[in-house]
């Protein structure tokens, strides 16, 4: 680590894999409530149960690109964070509030809460993934513009990198679109509208460029090819991210009332998605191909590819799958959609999490790299999240399409819950992948606790590359 | 190759591409604002259906339905329920009216919210409203 104001990451990393362990726990529940309608009801609905699996996603992964931006933007930048007081204060107010939402979902029916929270003053409550409380959307909102604004004024005042900046235009856009999660028509369709300028232009987004730019410090820092070449793939990859995935969000809107031109853009920008996708693949393995060292911390690159792999499966190649709107048509709203949702979420933002913790939790401890066996349990956690999580995926996807052909193409379509009845033995494939899941998630966590050594013999392959990043 | 595709070229890319489709993007949101009121069903919305439309959100049905296609994929699509139920919104009161407190043993169902008959009303309204936007035609059937 070269500058002290980096260790503040710690909080939050620590912090995001707590929430990502409330986040698979309900996960498991509401797999099982797939297949056990009653489970936990009435106390915990599937609603809230699903509200709080999906949320813990959202609040953690922030969490995650918080505490990599405050690891990564010192030492791009070569200056100390411009406040590490404020970036402390607000980890505790985004802890406190984020603890406190999930919370009241469990304690408090919802519409309790929204009339306790004075949503009928400014409603903003009851649209996915948007269920927060408005005052604990506000609440986010602040916390983003003061992270912001403190990453913001070091990167100003210190070195431009390529990276900083990429990583500067994702986290204000992050900013910026969240402030449409405060625009609610009470037409359903224009409501609808502008709620994807929050979901899509985010995962689908400006995300991407946070996502592009944690991966290119990871593979700067690990294998040592020159900057000049990692920055030129990062600008190719964030310039095809945007080109494709702003007019993409017209995938979203192809049976919601708008007009019927979208049909056509959305097919046509949806399927150029992947194409950002299909580059960090290349990108990660180039990388990794070319370097001019080994570094010594083996398990950090494995997650850069397995980044770079899955977020192509997930995002790029599951989401191609029903991206065309003839296809569409068919798939919509199915369990297709969960499927490329789970795949992609995963692939794409939590692999990516975990690779810059793997990167940088060991130096905040004071090494280069975990010892060998702290090592190789993180990578057995690795395959096992990852491998879990492609069966998920499958078991999803297998669903979706018998329930597709049953309920939307055969020639007597039946009833939503006579095919969901039929998809049972789908949903429990899935449920057991998921246990499998939270068990890789209980060994990667174990594999904090492992000591020994440091793992710093690794050889150099050209000794002159080794520090001159 | 390699010098004319330079770091500088891959920038202007990148800044150049995105501000083009992000003006590209805000012309079409015009667009569709012109286009949306033949197709949006805006004549259907009343007070009621806005009182209904913020019952669905203030009771989160969209944590298991799904409405147009989006939302949880627990329970069934809604955006087509009036033509399922027959055009009727007293059949969709009387389902809402009818959810056991405590469930169905082993299965799926929907929670009892103990409406009032102003709410029941407000929210099927909404529904109905729903279910006259123009959505080329989807879901494929009335199953949803």
């Amino acid at each position: 680590m070269k500058y002290q104001s980096q260790s503040v990451a710690k909080l939050y990393f620590i912090a995001a894999i707590g929430l990502f362990v409330g986040q698979i726990l309900f996960g498991v529940i509401l797999g099982l409530q797939y297949v056990i309608g009653d489970f936990l009801f009435p106390y915990i609905p599937f609603n809230i149960a699903r509200m709080v699996h999906t949320n813990l996603l959202i609040v953690w992964l922030l969490f995650g690109f918080m505490g990599a931006a405050y690891y990564l933007v010192p030492e791009e930048s070569q200056r100390e964070l411009y406040s590490v007081k404020l970036a402390k204060w607000l980890f505790w107010i985004f802890l406190g509030a984020g603890v406190m939402i999930i919370l009241s979902y469990l304690l408090i029916p919802y519409g309790r809460l929204a009339e306790l929270t004075g949503n009928s003053m400014l409603p903003t409550m009851g649209r996915e993934f948007l269920e927060q409380p408005t005052i604990g959307k506000i609440g986010i909102a602040l916390v983003c513009i003061g992270f912001v604004y403190n990453i913001g004024v070091t990167i100003l005042s210190g070195r431009k990198t390529v990276i900083n900046m990429v990583l500067m235009t994702g986290l204000v856009g992050l900013v910026v679109l969240w402030l449409f999660s405060f625009v609610n028509p009470e037409n359903l369709v224009l409501d609808k509208y502008y709620w994807w300028w929050v979901v899509h232009l985010w995962v689908e987004g400006v995300w991407e460029l946070i996502l592009a730019s944690l991966l290119a410090f990871v593979l700067i820092k690990t294998t040592g090819v020159d900057r000049e070449v990692i920055e030129k793939w990062l600008y190719i990859i964030v310039a095809m991210a945007l080109i494709t995935g702003i007019i993409g969000t017209g995938h979203h809107y192809f049976f919601m009332g708008a007009p019927g031109y979208w049909l056509w853009l959305g097919s046509i920008f949806g399927a150029l998605e992947p194409i950002p996708f299909f580059l960090m693949t290349l990108f990660a393995f180039n990388m990794v191909n070319k370097r001019r060292r080994v570094h010594a911390n083996r398990a950090a690159v494995l997650w850069a590819l397995g980044t770079g792999v899955m977020a192509f499966l997930g995002a790029g190649v599951w989401g191609f799958l029903h991206t065309l709107a003839p296809v569409n048509y068919y798939t919509h709203g199915t369990q297709i959609t969960a499927a490329h949702g789970h795949m992609a979420f995963y692939g794409a933002y939590v692999m990516v999490v975990l690779c810059i913790i793997s990167y940088a939790m060991p130096k905040m401890r004071g090494r280069v790299a975990n010892s060998n066996k702290a090592q190789v349990v993180e990578m057995w956690s690795f395959w096992l999240m990852t491998v879990s999580m492609v069966f998920i995926t499958l078991f999803l996807t297998a669903a979706g399409v018998v329930q597709v052909f049953l309920q939307r193409m055969g020639d007597t379509p039946l009833p939503f819950m006579v095919v969901q009845d039929k998809l049972e033995i789908f949903y429990w494939m899935r449920e057991v992948s998921g246990l499998v899941f939270l068990i890789g998630l209980m060994v990667y966590i174990s594999s904090f606790f492992i000591k020994g050594d440091a793992a710093d013999e690794a050889p150099v392959l050209e000794a002159s590359a080794a520090d001159n990043n | 190759m390699k010098d004319i595709f330079t770091k500088s070229v891959a920038r202007n890319i990148y800044y150049g591409g995105s501000a083009f489709f992000i003006f590209l993007f805000l012309v079409l949101t015009f667009d569709t604002h012109q286009r949306i009121p033949e197709r949006d069903n805006r004549e259907a919305m009343t007070e009621v259906t806005a009182h209904g439309k913020r019952l669905w959100e203030e009771n989160n049905c969209i944590g298991c339905h799904t409405l147009l296609g989006e939302g949880a994929y627990f329970a069934p699509e809604l955006g087509n329920v009036y033509f399922r139920f027959g055009e009727s919104t007293e059949a969709i009161k009387g389902f809402m009216k009818s959810r056991p407190v405590n469930g169905i043993p082993g299965r799926r169902s929907m929670p009892q919210f103990n409406f009032t008959e102003e709410e029941l009303d407000a929210i099927a309204e909404f529904l109905k409203y729903t279910s006259g936007i123009n959505t080329e035609n989807w879901p494929p059937n009335i199953q949803g």
